[in-house]
C-alpha cells in the first residue's frame, strides 16, 4: 500500500477516552515534503491526532507508519529520533533556561557539539532570536516563546514537522514571517499545520484536510474546501460568524 | 566565550577557596571541633548527592540516606572480611549505585508520579532500618562480619593506603580525604552539569515531555542521575563508617532521612552550594541542641522544615542570590548550573 | 483444621489492621493527592489520647473509640487551617511540610510524655479454637475495621458531604464552579483523615504500646497500602489491604515479620511497574 513516496500513513487510527470517540478510523496519507493544513472546529480531534503521531497518546486501535516504520507503540523520544518534530499548541519550552540553552538542548539531540552550535546559531539568526540568546524563555512574550519552540523544532532537522497553531497570538507581521519560514523549511521536510487563521492557511496551503467529530470530512485544495457546502456548515460558516 | 571563561573562573576560585579552607581549618580549629567538622564535611557530600538528584534532576527522593547506609554497611562488611580497604571502598560506591539503579529502573520506567516516588524511597529506608535491626542473632554473619542488629557493627577498620593494610588513615587524614572528596564531588558535579548530559537533565526537570519530544529518553536520564546520586551517597557512607569506626541501622532512620531533606531545602534546591551551606548550618544547630536538655532536637528540626517550606521555599542560597542581584540594579541572566529552583 | 481456622483468622486480622491504619491516609490521599507524612504521628497521638483518657478514669472503649478520633481529628483541622491550606496546589511542599510536622509532633510527644513506652492492657481475654488460643481483641479489631469501612461507604453514598467529597475528588475545579468551597471540603477531609488515624492509633495502642517514635513503625505499611491501592479510597484501601495483608501474613508465617514487610515493599514496587496508578487506577476507574 504505502509507496516509498509516502512519509506518513495512518490506517484506521482510532482514539477513545472512556465512551467518547476523539478520533474515529482516520486513514491519513502524507507525501515526502508535502505541506498539508489541518482544519476543523474545536474538538474535531486535531490535537489528539497530533498527540498520537508523536506518541504522547497511545491509539486505541489502528496503525501509524512513519517512513515505512510502524511507530504505533513507540515512545515519544523514539518518534522524535526517527524524525518527527512537533510544536505544541501552548508554548512548550524550558521556561527557566535561556533561549540559547533551549535551542542548544534541541540541536544537541541530533548533532555533535560543533554541528549543534552552528545549527543553533543559524536557526536563531533565521528566526531573529539572536538578540535574545541570554534571556530566560519564561520572561519572554507569548509570541517570542512560540518562536523559540519553532526554532527548537527546526534545529532538530526533522523529516516531518507538526505545527499546532503556529501563528496563534502573533501579529500580522509575525504571521507573515512564520509563513515564510514554513515555506523555507518545507524545502527539506514534510509539514502538517493545524490552524484557525484562514488568511494564514491561504498563504501556505497546498492541500487541506478537514477534521470533523474525529473523522476526515474532506481532503482537497483550499479553494475546493472553501466552496464545499458541508465544510461551510460545520466550520467555516460558524467561524465567519465568530 | 566570555561567559564560559567566567563560569570556569568561578569554578577555579571555588576550588582554590576550598583547598585553602581544607589546609587552614586544622590549624585554627581546636581538635574536638575538628572531629565534628569532619562529620559535617562527610554529611555535606551526602547533601550534595541529594542536591543533584532533587535540585537538578527534579527527582523527589525522600530516602537518600538509604544509599548512604548501604554504602556504609557495604564498606564495613567488606573491609572486615578483606582486610585491605581498596575493594571495600569501591564496593561502597558500586553497591548503593546498583541498588539505586535497580530501584530506579522499576520506578522511573513505570513513570510513577513524584508523590509516589517520594513515598516509596522513604519506605525503602524505613524498611532497611527494620531489616538491619533484625539481624542481631549470631546467625546473621556475612563472612567474618556480624551484623549486630540495632547495635550495629563496631570496630570498623579504617581506610588504608591501597594494598597496604598496615598503613591506616589517621583521623587528620580522614579530614583531608573527606574535604578533598567533597571538593572533587562539587567540581565534578559542576562540570557534569555543564556538559550535554547535565543540560539534558536540567531540561527534563524543566519540562519532561518537551525533552522527550526532542528525542531524549527522560527515564534513562533520570535513572542515570539517580544512580550517580546513589553512588555519591554511598561514598559518603563509607567515609562516615570511617569517622565513627562504627555503623548501625540508625543511618536508615526517619530522622537521618529527614535531616538530608532539611539540609537541601534550607540551603536551597537547584544550587550545589546551597546543600553544603544548609548541611553545615543545620549540623551545627543540631550539635548545639544535642548539648542542651531544654529543647528537643526533633521539635526544632520539624519547626525549621515547616518554616522554610512556608516562608523561604527557595532556600537560603538562592534567596540571598536574588537579593544580591537586585542590589546590583541590572538584569542578570542566571548561568545554567546555579540559582535554579525546582518548581 | 483448627490450624487453618487460626491462620485464616490471623490473616483476616492482618488485613483488618492494615486497612485500619491506612484508611486515614487513604482519605487524605484520595481527596488531595498528597501523602500525609505525619500520618504515623497521628496514630501515635491517637494512642496517647487513649492512654491519657484511660488513666483519667474514662472507660477504655470510650477512650479508644471516641476520645482518640475526636482529639486527633481536632488537631488535624487545626493543622490544616494553620499550615496545609497555604500549600494547596504544591503537592511537593505539602508533603515536606507534613514531614516537618511529623518531626515536630515526635519532638512534642517526647517533651511531654518522655521517651518511654506506655501501655494499656487489652480489654478482652482470649478465645479457644481446638488446641489453639487466640486473642479476642483480634476479633474486635476485625469488627471495628468492618464498621469503619461500612460507615465511610455510607457517608460517601448517602450524605451531602459524601457527594461533595466525591465530586471534589473527581474534579476540584468543577466542584468549585458548582459552588462547593474546596477549601472547606479539604479542611473537613483532613480532619476526618486525621480522626481515623487517631482511631486506629487508639485501637492499636493496647497491642503495640506507645512511644513517641511509634509512628515510624506503622507508616511503611500504610504508605505501601495506600500507594499500591491508588487514589480510590474504599476500593483501593480494601483491595490493597487484602492483597498486601495476605502477602505479609504468608511471608511472616514462613519467615519473620521483617521479611514480611520487605515482601510487601517488593510486591508494591513490582506492582507499580505495571500499574503506575495503583490497583484502582487500573481496575476501578469510577470507584469512590
Amino acid at each position: 500500500m504505502s509507496s516509498s513516496d509516502c512519509i506518513l500513513e495512518t490506517r484506521g487510527l482510532e482514539k477513545r477516552f472512556g465512551g467518547v470517540v476523539a478520533i474515529a478510523s482516520v486513514d491519513f496519507n502524507l507525501k515526502q515534503r508535502e505541506l498539508r493544513c489541518l482544519i476543523g472546529p474545536n474538538g474535531a480531534g486535531k490535537s489528539t491526532f497530533f498527540k498520537m503521531l508523536t506518541a504522547q497518546l497511545k491509539p486505541t486501535t489502528g496503525q501509524i507508519l512513519f517512513d515505512g516504520v510502524d511507530i504505533t507503540r513507540a515512545q515519544p523520544h523514539q518518534v522524535s529520533r526517527l524524525g518527527i518534530g512537533i510544536k505544541n499548541q501552548v508554548p512548550d519550552v524550558f521556561n527557566n533556561l535561556t533561549v540559547a540553552e533551549n535551542i542548544s538542548v534541541a540541536a544537541r539531540s541530533r548533532h555533535g557539539k560543533a554541528r549543534a552550535a552552528a545549527k543553533g546559531k543559524d536557526v536563531m539568526e533565521r528566526l531573529g532570536l539572536t538578540s535574545l540568546t541570554g534571556r530566560l524563555v519564561g520572561e519572554l512574550a507569548h509570541g517570542q516563546r512560540q518562536w523559540v519552540e519553532l526554532a527548537m523544532v527546526v534545529a532538530l532537522e526533522p523529516k516531518l514537522i507538526l505545527l499546532d497553531e503556529p501563528a496563534a497570538g502573533m501579529t500580522a507581521d509575525e504571521t507573515n514571517k512564520t509563513a515564510e519560514l514554513i515555506r523555507e523549511v518545507n524545502k527539506s521536510a514534510a509539514i502538517v499545520v493545524v490552524e484557525h487563521d484562514m488568511q494564514f492557511i491561504k498563504q501556505i496551503a497546498q492541500t487541506v484536510t478537514v477534521f470533523h467529530q474525529g473523522r476526515v470530512l474532506i481532503e482537497d485544495t483550499m479553494d475546493k474546501v472553501q466552496g464545499n457546502e458541508l465544510v461551510r456548515e460545520v466550520y467555516l460558516g460558524k467561524s465567519e460568524d465568530d | 566565550m566570555t561567559a564560559n571563561w567566567q563560569g570556569n573562573g568561578g569554578l577555579v576560585a571555588a576550588t582554590v577557596l576550598g583547598l585553602v579552607l581544607l589546609l587552614a581549618l586544622p590549624q585554627i580549629v581546636d581538635p574536638v571541633m575538628m572531629i565534628e567538622l569532619t562529620s559535617y564535611v562527610i554529611m555535606a557530600i551526602l547533601a550534595l548527592s541529594l542536591g543533584l538528584i532533587w535540585g537538578y534532576g527534579g527527582i523527589l527522593c525522600f530516602g537518600q540516606s538509604a544509599f548512604f547506609g548501604i554504602g556504609a554497611y557495604a564498606y564495613a562488611i567488606a573491609v572486615i572480611n578483606f582486610g585491605d580497604s581498596t575493594v571495600p571502598l569501591l564496593l561502597s560506591i558500586v553497591v548503593p549505585g546498583l541498588f539505586a539503579a535497580l530501584l530506579g529502573y522499576f520506578l522511573f520506567y513505570a513513570r510513577i508520579t513524584d508523590v509516589y516516588f517520594g513515598v516509596i524511597t522513604l519506605t525503602v529506608t524505613l524498611i532497611l532500618y527494620k531489616v538491619m535491626g533484625a539481624t542481631s542473632g549470631s546467625q546473621y554473619v556475612i563472612g567474618a562480619a556480624p551484623l549486630g542488629g540495632y547495635n550495629g557493627i563496631p570496630a570498623v577498620p579504617p581506610l588504608n593506603f591501597p594494598g597496604r593494610p598496615d598503613v591506616a588513615l589517621s583521623f587528620d587524614g580522614l579530614f583531608y580525604l573527606s574535604g578533598l572528596t567533597l571538593l572533587a564531588v562539587y567540581v565534578g558535579l559542576r562540570l557534569m552539569l555543564k556538559s550535554r548530559f547535565g543540560q539534558v537533565v536540567v531540561a527534563i526537570r524543566e519540562n519532561e515531555r518537551r525533552a522527550e519530544l526532542l528525542g531524549y529518553d527522560a527515564r534513562f536520564y533520570k535513572l542515570a542521575t539517580f544512580t550517580i546520586g546513589g553512588a555519591i551517597a554511598g561514598l559518603a557512607g563509607c567515609l562516615f563508617a570511617n569517622w565513627g569506626m562504627f555503623i548501625s541501622p540508625d543511618v536508615f532512620g526517619l530522622a537521618q532521612s529527614a535531616q538530608v531533606i532539611i539540609w537541601v531545602i534550607v540551603g536551597g534546591t537547584g544550587t550545589l552550594l546551597g546543600p553544603i551551606v544548609g548541611c553545615f548550618a543545620i549540623q551545627w544547630i543540631a550539635t548545639k541542641l544535642g548539648a542542651q536538655q531544654l529543647l528537643n532536637a526533633n521539635l526544632v528540626l520539624g519547626t525549621i522544615l515547616i518554616g522554610f517550606v512556608l516562608l523561604v521555599p527557595k532556600g537560603v542560597v538562592p534567596t540571598v542570590g536574588d537579593a544580591f542581584r537586585r542590589l546590583k540594579f541590572r538584569p542578570y541572566v542566571a548561568p545554567l548550573v546555579e540559582q535554579r529552583r525546582v518548581p | 483444621m483448627d490450624l487453618l481456622v487460626v491462620l485464616s483468622f490471623e490473616a483476616l486480622k492482618a488485613v483488618a489492621s492494615l486497612a485500619l491504619i491506612s484508611v486515614g491516609l487513604a482519605i487524605i490521599f484520595g481527596m488531595m493527592r498528597v501523602i500525609n507524612l505525619a500520618h504515623g504521628e497521628f496514630l501515635m497521638l491517637g494512642g496517647y489520647a487513649a492512654i491519657v483518657a484511660t488513666k483519667a478514669g474514662i472507660n477504655i472503649w470510650i477512650a479508644t473509640l471516641l476520645v482518640s478520633p475526636l482529639v486527633v481529628g481536632l488537631i488535624g483541622v487545626v493543622i490544616e487551617r494553620t499550615i496545609i491550606r497555604f500549600l494547596y496546589g504544591r503537592p511537593r511542599d505539602t508533603m515536606l511540610a507534613t514531614w516537618g510536622l511529623s518531626l515536630l509532633l515526635v519532638g512534642l510527644a517526647t517533651t511531654v510524655f518522655g521517651n518511654t513506652t506506655e501501655g494499656i492492657s487489652a480489654p478482652a481475654g482470649s478465645l479457644q479454637i481446638g488446641d489453639y488460643r487466640i486473642a479476642a481483641y483480634s476479633l474486635i479489631i476485625i469488627v471495628i475495621a468492618i464498621a469503619v469501612f461500612a460507615a465511610i461507604w455510607a457517608v460517601f453514598r448517602f450524605t451531602r458531604y459524601g457527594l461533595i467529597a466525591r465530586s471534589t475528588m473527581q474534579n476540584a475545579d468543577m466542584a468549585a464552579a458548582l459552588g462547593v468551597n474546596p477549601s472547606r471540603v479539604y479542611a473537613v477531609t483532613f480532619g476526618v483523615g486525621a480522626g481515623l488515624a487517631g482511631l486506629a492509633g487508639g485501637v492499636m495502642a493496647p497491642i503495640t504500646g506507645i512511644v513517641p517514635t511509634i509512628g515510624a513503625a506503622y507508616v511503611a505499611k500504610a504508605f505501601i497500602t495506600v500507594i499500591g491501592g491508588g487514589p480510590a479510597i474504599l476500593a483501593g484501601t480494601v483491595s490493597a489491604s487484602v492483597m498486601f495483608g495476605a502477602i505479609d501474613q504468608i511471608i511472616t508465617y514462613l519467615s519473620t515479620p521483617v521479611i514480611g514487610e520487605v515482601a510487601l515493599l517488593v510486591a508494591a514496587v513490582v506492582l507499580l511497574r505495571f500499574m503506575p496508578q495503583g490497583i484502582t487506577g487500573r481496575f476501578f476507574r469510577r470507584a469512590a
